[in-house]
């Protein structure tokens, strides 16, 4: 290519449509629609199929029939394909539909599989409010980030911090409560907090204080709890014979979880599933609504400017990564007195690195990475459903392997960018010295 | 185009022997501290045991000898650290860069999947072991190259950041191995004779020969995993392609401005590391397995995490970093038969050791090491250079 060639590719007329990352979207869907309406419509059991309110016996739904809506849903990305590729006036609405289409893949994913397998109804409130208590560990794991990575220290000892967390209230539940006292479970949801804090203050230290490469430091905290839990488990966990226990029992929410049908379902949860919330709530509303939340963030952003103005940048990442570190004790505590009670080795399963994935996809917003675990919640609540509907392709029953990856993948396609690029704070990852 | 190297020549002649002492001095500072780490662990790891109640010099004792205490226990602590090699560099190789893989768990099982399938390939019996080794080797590196390659792509090409894709990679690859190695209906790679999920045995010819007839066995892979050390280092510190890595780890923005390729950089250290990782399972399985399991390569990658840093990401370091932590997870058993506690003591101990070297400055603090030259896990305050 000579450079003028080069040159004239580079300035292309308005009529010339752009292979960027939105086109390329749409053109995806577009394909995906009419794969669904030349494939999947016409082959697909069209018994009338019912998303279930509540659970058997005669539970009340909603009855569909499947190639209707696959149909209808096809549409919707054929459009979205139009406006994609279409003169400049209709393509603002491109956008909108792009994020339709994208939403709308839950929908299909549920009808497709429902209609795929022999099942002749599924139970979709309880998948939701399923996926909200799944997006619990992931949303405080993200909110520690957050809290971390606004002040400039990258966290990636997230995992670490939740599973050593998990590990060291576990033991405590389990050596002083024998797995069963209320009053001790509590006591250990504290002590799972507090672990929390201890570990990222190490990490604190490390990062701040000695300057150590954050990612390195994350690494070696991940490392370090995978060895002390597999430790504690082994020889005190399991030496006091209170290897499962009782964990936090459900609290219903007045009023609300007395509604007909879907109300118990959606409005009662774990302790730790309803702080989840209050946590977000409070992040957002000390990050972005008080005057310390505007210096956690300016410290992430300019820590020079932020020294300028007087601020103590170190003192302010110290007690943000700390702050940050209780939160991802409270997720390490749910994972092993409410989720289920006991400890297992590497019961965190990658939360941690999920949670930073959502913390990516909500571009560092307290809100924007709650929306992240959801997604990631509900990708794996579907696996889990999924696996349980066993959805036959043709004669050949998808794999069990395939839904438990399920999150992962969907986690891989989403840092990879199907949302854009997402930029964090600026002043993450390096250390900061003070001016003398 | 010039290399740093010869601008600093004349203040190198300048400064003369003070100059020379502390480049001699630098080299050596790293083992000081890895040293100085281990000890203070074993000392942490001491308090440990005897809060459990045993005497920690019984249980040290009884882990010595089972590492190194006869010629058995020796080859066997040798043939376990031969893997840790592999997926050591995997890390070490790509942070030059820059890069954190995390993938080698994942890089391993991709090289090991596809070492067992062309190991098990019907025609690779009729031929001569001099081809059909090198053929099994080259297939579970060219596996892992490739799985490791794909975070470099999305790096480059999304900006996904290879932390997260490599863990995400970890899990997928996983899931597919059980499966492809698990399933009955349809058969994927399943030894349909066995009762336990695992592949077909690979053929006599792609056997690599047998050293020590030691538990584990002490197989010829050792020999590929040292020489790819040196192969390794050699590339980082001798070759162009080394120096371009070296210069995107330590400022992107400059390498791309003296017109490197940023990106290709990228993706072939990581396809590089994937690819130790790979030969690395490949020895396993054609050494010590025969067939492939998921489970043999279990935390074997985050082990290699460990020993890169415990070897401070130098190749060579590496093998003395390896020996160690393979010959502790091999003598392990024995503390745990004679001072009857668990081996996860040992996993304590490591994590510690891994600890002290990451926060060098304290074991600096503790033990007076004078810090001369830069840290390799120092945060450097270049942007964008994490």
């Amino acid at each position: 290519m000579t450079a003028l060639e080069h040159a004239s590719s580079l300035t292309h007329s308005p009529q010339r449509v752009r292979l960027d990352r939105g086109t390329i979207t749409s053109l995806l869907f577009g394909l995906l629609g009419v794969a669904l309406i030349a494939g999947a419509a016409p082959a697909i059991d069209s018994t009338t199929r019912r998303f279930n309110l509540e659970r058997p016996p005669n539970p009340a739904g909603i009855g569909f029939h499947p190639p209707t809506w696959i149909i209808a849903i096809s549409v919707l990305y054929l459009v979205t394909a139009v406006l994609g590729f279409s003169p400049h006036a209709a393509r603002r609405w491109a956008g909108l539909a792009r994020v339709l289409s994208a939403l709308s893949l839950v929908p299909l994913a549920l009808v497709l599989s429902l209609a795929l397998s022999d099942n002749p109804g599924t139970n979709v409130v309880n998948l939701f409010s399923q996926s909200f208590v799944l997006a619990t560990p992931l949303a405080l794991g993200a909110t520690t980030g957050l809290w971390s990575e606004r002040a400039g220290i990258i966290n990636i000892g997230i995992e670490g911090t939740m599973l050593a967390s998990a590990g060291v209230g576990y033991m405590t539940y389990a050596l002083l409560g024998a797995a069963s006292s209320t009053g001790w479970l509590w006591f250990s949801i504290l002590i799972s907090v507090m672990a929390g804090g201890l570990v990222a203050s190490l990490h604190a230290v490390l990062s701040i204080r000695f300057g150590v490469n954050q990612i390195v430091s994350g690494v070696v905290i991940n490392l370090f709890a995978l060895g002390l839990t597999g430790f504690l488990r082994s020889e005190v966990i399991f030496r006091t014979g209170n290897t499962s226990g009782v964990s936090t029992s459900d609290v219903g929410l007045p009023l609300l979880s007395s509604i007909p049908v879907v109300g118990d379902q959606l409005f009662r949860g774990g302790p730790i599933y309803w702080m989840m919330y209050l946590v977000v709530f409070g992040t957002w509303l000390v990050m972005f609504r008080t005057p310390w939340g505007l210096r956690v963030r300016s410290c992430g952003e300019n820590p020079h400017a932020a020294e300028t103005l007087g601020i103590n940048v170190l003192r302010i990442r110290y007690q943000s990564v700390i702050l940050g570190g209780l939160i991802a004790g409270l997720a390490g505590a749910w994972f092993s007195m409410e989720s289920q009670g006991g400890f297992e080795d590497n019961m965190t399963n990658a939360a941690g690195f999920i949670a930073l994935a959502a913390l990516i996809f909500g571009k560092w917003t307290p809100w924007g990475a709650f929306g992240g675990a959801l997604l990631f919640g509900f990708s794996r609540a579907l696996g889990t459903r999924l696996q349980f509907l066993g959805v036959e392709v043709s004669g050949f029953e998808i794999p069990s392997e395939f839904f438990q990856s399920l999150p992962f993948v969907v986690t891989l396609v989403v840092v990879a960018g199907a949302v854009g690029r997402s930029v964090g704070p600026a002043a993450a990852g390096m250390p900061f010295q003070k001016s003398r | 185009m010039s290399r740093p190297g010869d601008a600093d020549s004349s203040i190198t002649r300048a400064s003369g022997h003070l100059h020379r002492f502390l480049t001699e001095a630098w080299r050596l500072q790293p083992l000081y501290v890895s040293l100085y780490a281990i000890l203070l662990s074993l000392l942490i790891g001491g308090v440990l045991i005897s809060l459990i109640g045993v005497n920690p010099l019984t249980a040290y004792w009884a882990l010595l000898r089972g590492m190194v205490g006869d010629g058995e226990r020796l080859a066997g602590s040798l043939a376990r650290s031969v893997p840790f090699i592999g997926s050591a560099l995997a890390l070490a190789l790509p942070f030059r860069a820059g890069l954190f893989n995390i993938g080698a768990e994942g890089q391993l099982l991709a090289g090991g999947l596809t070492a067992a399938y062309v190991g098990a390939l019907s025609w690779m019996s009729d031929l001569p072991g001099g081809i059909a080794i090198p053929l099994i080797i080259i297939a579970g590196t060219m596996g892992g190259a490739v799985w490791g390659g794909i975070p470099g792509v999305l790096r480059t090409k999304t900006g996904a950041h290879e932390v997260i894709s490599t863990i995400m990679l970890n899990s997928v690859v996983l899931f597919a191995a059980r499966w492809m190695v698990g399933s009955r209906d349809p058969v994927v790679l399943r030894d349909t004779e066995s009762t336990v999920p695992r592949t077909d045995p690979i053929s006599d010819t792609a056997v690599l020969p047998e050293l020590v007839d030691s538990q584990p066995v002490l197989h010829t892979g050792l020999f590929a995993l040292l020489g790819l050390c040196f192969v390794v280092a050699f590339m980082l510190n001798r070759t162009n392609f080394g120096f371009e890595i070296a210069t995107v780890g330590l400022n992107p923005h400059a390498a791309h401005y003296s017109g490197m390729n940023v990106n290709r950089v990228i993706v072939l250290a990581m396809a590089a590391a994937g690819a130790c990782a790979g030969l690395a399972a490949a020895s396993e399985i054609s050494g010590t397995n025969g067939h492939f399991q998921p489970g043999t390569f279990f935390l074997m990658g985050f082990d290699g995490i460990a020993i890169a840093l415990l070897a401070r990401t130098k190749p060579v370091a590496v093998i003395a970093a390896a020996l160690l932590w393979g010959s502790m997870l091999s003598g392990a058993p024995l503390m745990q038969q004679e001072a009857d506690m668990s081996i996860d003591v040992v996993r304590i101990i490591q994590a510690l050791v891994l600890l002290f070297v990451a926060a060098d400055a304290v074991v600096r603090y503790l033990f007076r090491v004078h810090e001369q030259g830069q840290s390799p896990f120092r945060a450097t305050s270049v942007e964008g250079a994490a």
